[in-house]
């Protein structure tokens, strides 16, 4: 048995609003493969749970009349991999949020839970920031949209009020049209794992493939929440990806942006090592998934 | 109390359950479904996995509250009319692919749920696949022996 105080299934986005609302104790629980392990070491034990796991509009990935990607908060990771719309043209999200735990909890653990839960070391962190991901918030004020790049504000904390609904994710056409990106996540094991880094690079080619138009680089655990690195994306635009020297540039600018801490997982040390090594990992592998040819 | 109604291993099924309970809890206890084993209550052992709607889970950190309307498929499910064992069952004993016999259960639901997408996984896809079980004695071994016996056994009838 659980410790919870109360618990409440919500029917609709609303209903779940008023509920929240209603008790200024309750919280949202969704897929619980996060939240119900820390009721059970006792670190969020005797709470109200207002339950948004069955409400259906909460589920699913549709194009909006824009081609803007809308992903609905509640959808599983296994869903998100395997759906068509994330195969075709975000395929690096896909890949990284099916390095989530293991499979079990690929099925019940949610996207908009791996975000809202603030953690810098989620899966989809890197690669959401990559995409501009706009974060849809309901409340009782209303809905509002957030860029994912303003949605944290520290380690485990983020913008949004305990009474607002994070419904879904954007990922606007002009961000993904053209583009191609790699995850790359470092773990002491293969699989049960938190990142001890993730890195994810996403990348627009010129038509003819030899020209970088455009680049984005971010990380899971370098800093207390997931971040770009602009300085380092800057260095490297507009070069050619036959330069060898892109390389080294895109990692030593991220060395600069970067404020990794020792923990029990990695030293600061280690993690330097690991921004600087990942980036130009996944900076390459983004290159030859995005049609180049690399050196 | 509430009042839930769900199918379990194909009946239906109305059950009166407290609003806190795991559905692990709700199978062992209220139905005997001993088959779900109770390991690290924390999802990463793998042994209370249990197909919600044809999809593995841990059932340990699955409310029961959130199988309402839902089908759950355990061990127990997959017998025979005359309590035959299924070809997954048999493909673990053919392998040897039990020791303990802790881990099994999970391990034969995740493999019903691999077997069910129709799809032709080789042994490093298998790998990943079993990736959220934990077995100590077999070395897995054996068991992705089983996963390939009983894939290739499939994948022959459906292209029959």
């Amino acid at each position: 048995m659980y410790d919870i105080k109360s618990f409440y299934e919500a029917a609709s986005v609303q209903d779940a609003i008023a509920a929240l609302c209603a008790d200024e104790n309750a919280e949202i629980i969704s897929g619980g493969t996060d939240l119900l392990i820390r009721i059970r070491e006792g670190k969020a034990a005797g709470k109200t749970l207002v339950s948004i796991h069955n409400i259906p509009e909460l589920k699913g990935i549709t194009y909006d009349e824009d081609g803007t990607i809308v992903i609905g908060a509640a959808t599983s990771f296994s869903h998100l991999t395997n759906h068509e719309i994330i195969k075709k043209h975000l395929n690096m999200l896909g890949e990284a949020v099916d390095q989530v735990g293991g499979p079990q909890i690929r099925n019940a653990g949610t996207i908009g839970g791996n975000i809202c839960n603030g953690a810098t070391s989620a899966d989809s962190a890197a690669s959401m920031q990559t995409l501009n991901a706009i974060v849809v918030l309901e409340g009782p004020e209303g809905l509002r949209e957030v860029p994912v790049s303003a949605f944290y504000t520290g380690p485990g904390k983020t913008v949004r009020s305990r009474t607002e609904v994070c419904t879904a994710f954007k990922i606007t056409k002009e961000n993904y049209e053209g583009w191609a990106g790699h995850y790359i996540k470092y773990g002491k094991r293969n699989a049960m794992e938190i990142a001890t880094l993730g890195c994810a690079v996403w990348i627009r080619l010129s038509p003819d493939k030899q020209i970088i138009e455009d680049v984005r680089l971010a990380y899971g655990v370098a800093a207390p929440t997931p971040i770009r690195c602009r300085k380092a994306e800057y260095a490297v635009r507009d070069r050619d990806i036959s330069d060898a020297a892109i390389y080294e540039l895109l990692s030593k600018n991220a060395l600069e942006e970067v404020s990794p801490r020792t923990s029990w997982r990695a030293s600061r040390e280690f993690r330097l090592q690991l921004i600087s090594e990942l980036g130009k990992r996944a900076l390459k592998q983004a290159i030859i998934n995005a049609g180049g040819k690399t050196a | 109390m509430k009042i839930i109604k769900l199918k379990v291993n194909g009946r239906e099924t109305e059950l009166a359950i407290d609003e806190r309970e795991s559905l692990l809890d709700t199978l062992r206890n209220r139905l005997g479904l001993t088959s779900v084993k109770k390991g690290c209550e924390v999802g990463e052992c793998g042994a209370c996995t249990v197909l919600v709607n044809g999809e593995a889970i841990d059932s340990c950190i699955y409310l029961t509250m959130w199988a309402d309307g839902k089908s759950v498929l355990t061990v127990e499910g997959l017998k025979g009319p005359n309590g035959e064992l299924s070809l997954i069952q048999r493909a673990f004993i053919e392998e040897a692919a039990v020791q303990c016999g802790f881990c099994t259960p999970g391990l034969i639901m995740t493999a019903v749920e691999i077997v069910g997408t129709g799809k032709r996984y080789d042994r490093e896809e298998l790998k990943k696949l079993i990736s959220g079980h934990l077995c100590r004695c077999t070395g897995y071994e054996n068991i992705l022996n089983a996963m390939e016996r009983i894939i290739e056994e499939t994948y022959k009838v459906v292209c029959k």
